[in-house]
């Protein structure tokens, strides 16, 4: 039993950081109809950001601010105007496939520009174990998992607490309804980018400690948040928060009672069944069908 | 205008088949090696054009299915049978697989179909990678004979890239036939309009699993012959990224246009290739590419002559409208 606790809380763990990637996934799907093949390399990027400002001799937190700032503007601001805007009117598609190439890119000029090689990643939690109800369990797991929480509940909060989130929500749900009562949809689309952005720097700070920054760790990230964003419902914040949490402690379960060689499929054989069985995901709402 | 366009084209496809049988006899091993590998990845993509580009069915598996074809046909030749018998297995089992893939077609479309698909492809990496006892896993299976056709052995490189062709003009004969069927008909009502196809009588649903199956064989074919164009498979050429890169093959070379997955596959597979002087810039360059290539037209490379031609044809008839209008005959 003690067993399951703590991969319960390490899946928890890694959950939470699939939930951030997989909210910033939906964010952009449900604003502009953008399926987003490179989010997992926008997770990979930030992390080699902050290293290059380290690099220059900046310390570990103005790091931080320079890693998130530049992430804001190169994956946020830039990928909107630059990619989505120009193909967005092409439809899904062509916009998939560009992101894909995209993701080819940006791990190439990582390889090339940083290293080949996997690279060690501070931790901002400290390392070490605290004691809860009487059991050791990783630090860095409780920090990663909490800052995960806050980030998930300050954007919950954002989206619908606030003007601003309930101008966003509008965007989703209806551009041209919210254009007419005044909303100015294009400013929330590039608010949308900008969170987006954001996420994948919180979460590649959160997730390459424990990873490693390497070029090609995208790719397992981006599958992990697509899953997430699926099973929990494609068009739900809390659906994708929800899926995230879910395939970190199903991942995490897999590795240790299953078995190792097998343990990426059980997310899979997850998807497939939530696609067949419930299409609009967990807590998603059925979206109209088009024909 | 048209009978002219029409010599024209068939010049130019003679010149371009000429090309392809007489040039490669100056490559070296490398050049041939390249060309043999676009082949095979022009029969892929065909194969995934059908599903996608004609039947308008998003699949991300195409790259398992010429895994499967791949270690079909590596399998059965390492036990002595010859690559036919291996091509046969391929085409049956990617077939029949394929059209188990299509049921989830029939419930849900467009990303979600993405990835379902998306994941069987991982979920067959990871059999090609873990079922040792089956396909060798990690260490893959390596000195995978090369055919004997008709008496005469295709060991040696030029040889096997004439396989290679004779395969592609095979299957390019057979899907051009099969797109002007009643059945390639019937995939194009499907992907523009299911419902009025199934009002119009046309059983969309076997015709659904049928387009996926019938790529998803295609795929297999290509595998069985990249498995004795490598003489040695293993589980990582078979990973996602291959079904992506078949995917944006076709959307390059323009999806549903015949000879779009043969600019594709040559964008894909050549491009790289010419830009290696970039050393490791290359792949950059190459994504780069493909972006602005899709800015500035969203429907591929054909997409781009499509658009100039109907231009010219529309302009051609106002012209020739209005020599009509101003009361000459217009020119037979």
């Amino acid at each position: 039993m003690s067993n399951l606790l703590d991969l319960l809380i390490a899946g928890l763990a890694t959950g939470a950081i699939y939930a951030i990637v997989a909210v910033g996934f939906t964010l952009l799907w449900q604003t502009s109809q953008t399926i987003n093949f490179a989010q997992g390399e926008f997770v990979m990027l930030p992390a080699f950001l902050m290293l290059a400002a380290m690099h220059v001799g900046a310390p570990f937190w103005l790091a931080i601010v320079i890693g998130m700032l530049l992430s804001m503007l190169l994956l946020g601001l830039g990928f909107k105007m630059l990619l989505v805007d120009p193909m967005l009117r092409h439809g899904v598609l062509p916009l998939a496939i560009a992101t894909m190439a995209l993701a080819i890119g940006i791990k190439e000029a990582v390889k090339q520009f940083f290293s080949a090689e996997a690279s060690p990643f501070p931790s901002i939690v400290p390392a070490g174990d605290i004691s809860i109800l009487g059991r050791q369990v990783a630090l860095q797991s409780v920090g990663v998992l909490a800052l995960a929480i806050a980030a998930v509940v300050g954007l919950t909060m954002l989206l619908n607490r606030t003007s601003i989130g309930h101008q966003m929500q509008a965007t989703a749900q209806n551009p041209t309804v919210a254009r007419i009562i005044g909303i100015p949809v294009e400013r929330m689309i590039l608010l949308t980018f900008l969170i987006n952005a954001f996420l994948v720097a919180l979460a590649s700070l959160l997730i390459t400690p424990i990873y490693l920054a390497k070029f090609s760790s995208g790719e397992v990230l981006g599958q992990a948040a697509f899953i997430a964003a699926i099973v929990g419902g494609f068009n739900q914040v809390r659906g994708a928060i929800a899926g995230g949490l879910l395939i970190g402690v199903v991942d995490n379960l897999a590795a240790a009672y299953v078995s190792t060689q097998y343990r990426a499929a059980v997310p899979m054989v997850l998807l497939i069944l939530i696609i067949l069985l419930r299409p609009q995901g967990l807590l998603g709402r059925a979206e109209e069908r088009t024909v | 205008m048209s009978l002219l366009n029409r010599y024209w084209r068939v010049a130019l496809g003679l010149v371009v088949i000429a090309a392809l049988i007489i040039a490669p006899m100056y490559l070296n091993r490398y050049g041939l090696f390249i060309l043999s590998q676009w082949a095979v990845m022009t029969i892929a993509a065909m194969g995934l054009n059908l599903t996608l580009g004609y039947a308008g069915q998003v699949s991300l598996a195409q790259g398992a299915f010429v895994g499967i074809g791949a270690y079909s046909a590596a399998i059965m030749t390492a036990n002595g049978m010859p690559l036919i018998a291996g091509l046969g297995v391929a085409i049956v089992l990617c077939f029949a697989i394929g059209w188990i893939l299509g049921y989830p077609a029939l419930r849900v479309q467009h990303h979600y179909l993405a990835f379902v698909t998306l994941a069987f492809s991982t979920l067959a990496f990871l059999v090609f990678r873990n079922e040792s006892w089956l396909t060798n896993g990690i260490y893959g299976i390596s000195n995978i004979p090369r055919p004997t056709i008709l008496g005469y052995p295709t060991n040696r490189p030029l040889p096997f890239y004439y396989v290679c062709l004779g395969s592609l003009a095979l299957v390019s004969f057979a899907t051009w036939w099969l797109i002007r069927s009643p059945w390639g008909r019937a995939f194009v009502a499907l992907r523009e309009n299911p419902v009025r196809a199934l009002s119009l009588g046309i059983d969309t649903r076997r015709y659904t699993l049928m387009a996926f199956a019938i790529g998803s064989a295609l795929g297999g074919v290509a595998g069985t012959l990249y498995a004795p164009l490598t003489q040695y498979i293993d589980p990582v050429p078979f990973n996602l990224s291959l079904s992506l890169d078949l995917l944006m093959m076709v959307i390059v070379g323009g999806s549903g246009f015949f000879f779009g997955p043969f600019l594709g596959a040559m964008i894909a597979v050549l491009l790289p290739e010419w830009l290696r002087f970039t050393q490791g810039y290359y792949l950059m360059l190459y994504a780069v590419a493909v972006i602005l290539l899709l800015i500035y037209s969203p429907t591929g490379i054909l997409g781009i002559l499509d658009r100039y031609l109907t231009e010219r044809r529309t302009k051609a008839a106002s012209a020739l409208r209005a020599v009509a209008k101003s009361g000459l005959e217009p020119a037979p």
